[in-house]
């Protein structure tokens, strides 16, 4: 899928433009430039403090961006002034430690936002929240406190829930870190199912085989920059620069 | 003793009775509210607006930092003063001093359960495009609330012993009402005896309720 996809001819979704970030003295992103179009699955690689979660975070602006712009669908949502809870509503993020909620059930975990934000009515947001729940074989769970869920299941979940509000993109923070080993399996194959249904994703992952595998391209980070980027064979096959082929050589 | 106890326990029992009944009418009024002013209080204070989180701090800690039966004697004589169109009954400005105080304590209380979940839960809600409230609403204060249950309940058996304190102006409450039998019986031992059993009745079966409350939360969850 990578080979047939030409995602310049895509339209732009996001467009980071020289993004800075601080913390106190410490600088972790230091001029990041990049596109990312419709219908792309872009990884983000790296070691840690390298700047890729915080790269990841900053494109919803969980962290505040000290300075620089992230025009998402046209509008520059770095820019203070703007409603961000509403762009946000566009763009679901998936945690390493998923974060259910864990005082509702699975089905109101995934039906809360949809309800309060997009005023479906109950109904609406309960079929489609149990369709979704079909969808990444939970569906005999929605009764369910998470409490019961295994790791992966609870992600599953995570996945569904920032689903439900019909975002044009998903963020993945480390999605399968926290996962026992056997659970891994089960997560990547719902990402990959987004991504083969045309789902933008950008994902912060240190699975280089599933990288390879699903994503159009692969942005290696490196002391807050993206020092290399390309397609995965490109990228993994013929690292150009000397601190990618260095990384590559330690995870691979 | 045993005798003249008993005797009294019969012949005063409305007395006890009525004084139980305003103490837990007082520990229950403060603790309520309180608690919504506690809530209110915790959110000022891990707001990001200085001003307003400063006026939170110097709440909490003047309460905290000064006896409880001081700040009784302030509201007893400063509100009636102050808004003398509203004609306080004396029950009226001891239970707004009392409000007051575990209002402050209540807030230290939230504090605590606000501050104890996990700010994952927060990015969770807000990276779905909820604001800051729906977020402190929806999200954490439930599980908040749920933290501090076992905490507020101890705040509520505390706040009971106290409010022998407002006795001193002679509301009412149990405390009182041993004044008032002292006062017609001479006897001084009795009437503590009795009410003394009264309270530790009270409060060791809350104490008791709030641990299987306790037990019963954790396996819950």
């Amino acid at each position: 899928m990578s080979e047939i996809f030409d995602y310049k001819s895509a339209p732009e979704l996001i467009r980071v433009e020289n993004l800075h970030k601080d913390f106190g003295s410490l600088k972790v992103l230091s001029g990041i430039t990049e596109t990312i179009h419709k219908g792309e699955v872009v990884s983000l690689i790296g070691a840690s403090g390298s700047g890729k979660s915080t790269f990841l975070r900053c494109l919803n602006r969980l962290e505040e961006p000290t300075s620089g712009h992230i025009w998402f669908n046209g509008v520059d949502i770095a820019d203070k002034s703007v409603d961000i809870d509403l762009h946000r509503q566009k763009m679901g993020m998936v945690f390493q430690h998923f974060n259910i909620f864990p005082h509702m059930s699975v089905i109101e975990n995934i039906t809360l936002a949809p309800i309060m934000l997009k005023k479906k009515s109950k109904d609406e947001a309960v079929a489609q929240a149990e369709a979704l729940l079909q969808r990444v074989g939970l569906f005999d769970k929605r009764d369910n406190k998470p409490s019961r869920l295994s790791g992966g299941q609870k992600q599953r979940l995570a996945i569904v829930r920032a689903l439900a509000m019909e975002p044009e993109v998903m963020l993945f923070d480390e999605p399968t870190s926290a996962l026992d080993p056997e659970m891994v399996g089960e997560v990547l194959e719902v990402i990959k199912s987004l991504a083969s249904d045309g789902m933008t994703c950008v994902i912060v992952t240190h699975e280089m085989g599933f990288a390879r595998e699903v994503c159009n391209r692969v942005f290696f980070m490196d002391e807050g920059v993206i020092r290399e980027q390309g397609a995965p064979h490109q990228l993994f096959d013929h690292p150009q620069h000397p601190r990618t082929r260095d990384f590559l050589s330690k995870v691979l | 003793m045993l005798q003249n106890t008993l005797m009294l326990a019969q012949k005063y029992s409305m007395n006890f009775i009525n004084g139980l009944g305003v103490t837990l009418y007082l520990a229950f009024i403060s603790v309520a509210l309180g608690c919504v002013i506690g809530a209110f209080v915790a959110i000022i204070r891990l707001s990001k607006n200085k001003v307003l989180g400063t006026i939170a701090a110097v709440y909490t800690e003047i309460v905290r930092d000064t006896p409880l039966l001081l700040q009784l004697y302030f509201f007893y004589f400063l509100l009636p003063d102050m808004l003398p169109a509203l004609r306080l009954t004396d029950f009226t400005s001891i239970a707004v001093a009392l409000v007051f105080n575990s209002g402050a304590y209540m807030a230290e209380v939230f504090r605590s359960g606000i501050q104890s979940i996990d700010r994952g839960q927060t990015e969770a809600a807000r990276s779905l495009g909820l604001s800051s409230s729906q977020t402190m609403m929806r999200i954490i204060l439930p599980q908040a609330l749920r933290n501090v249950l076992p905490a507020m309940c101890n705040e509520f058996v505390t706040v009971t012993k106290e409010t022998s304190l407002a006795s001193t102006f002679f509301i009412g409450d149990l405390m009182t009402q041993h004044s008032i039998i002292k006062g017609k019986t001479y006897l001084v031992i009795e009437p503590l005896i009795i009410i003394g059993i009264i309270y530790f009745v009270i409060t060791f079966t809350m104490s008791k309720l709030i641990a299987i409350l306790e037990r019963k939360l954790s396996t819950d969850e």
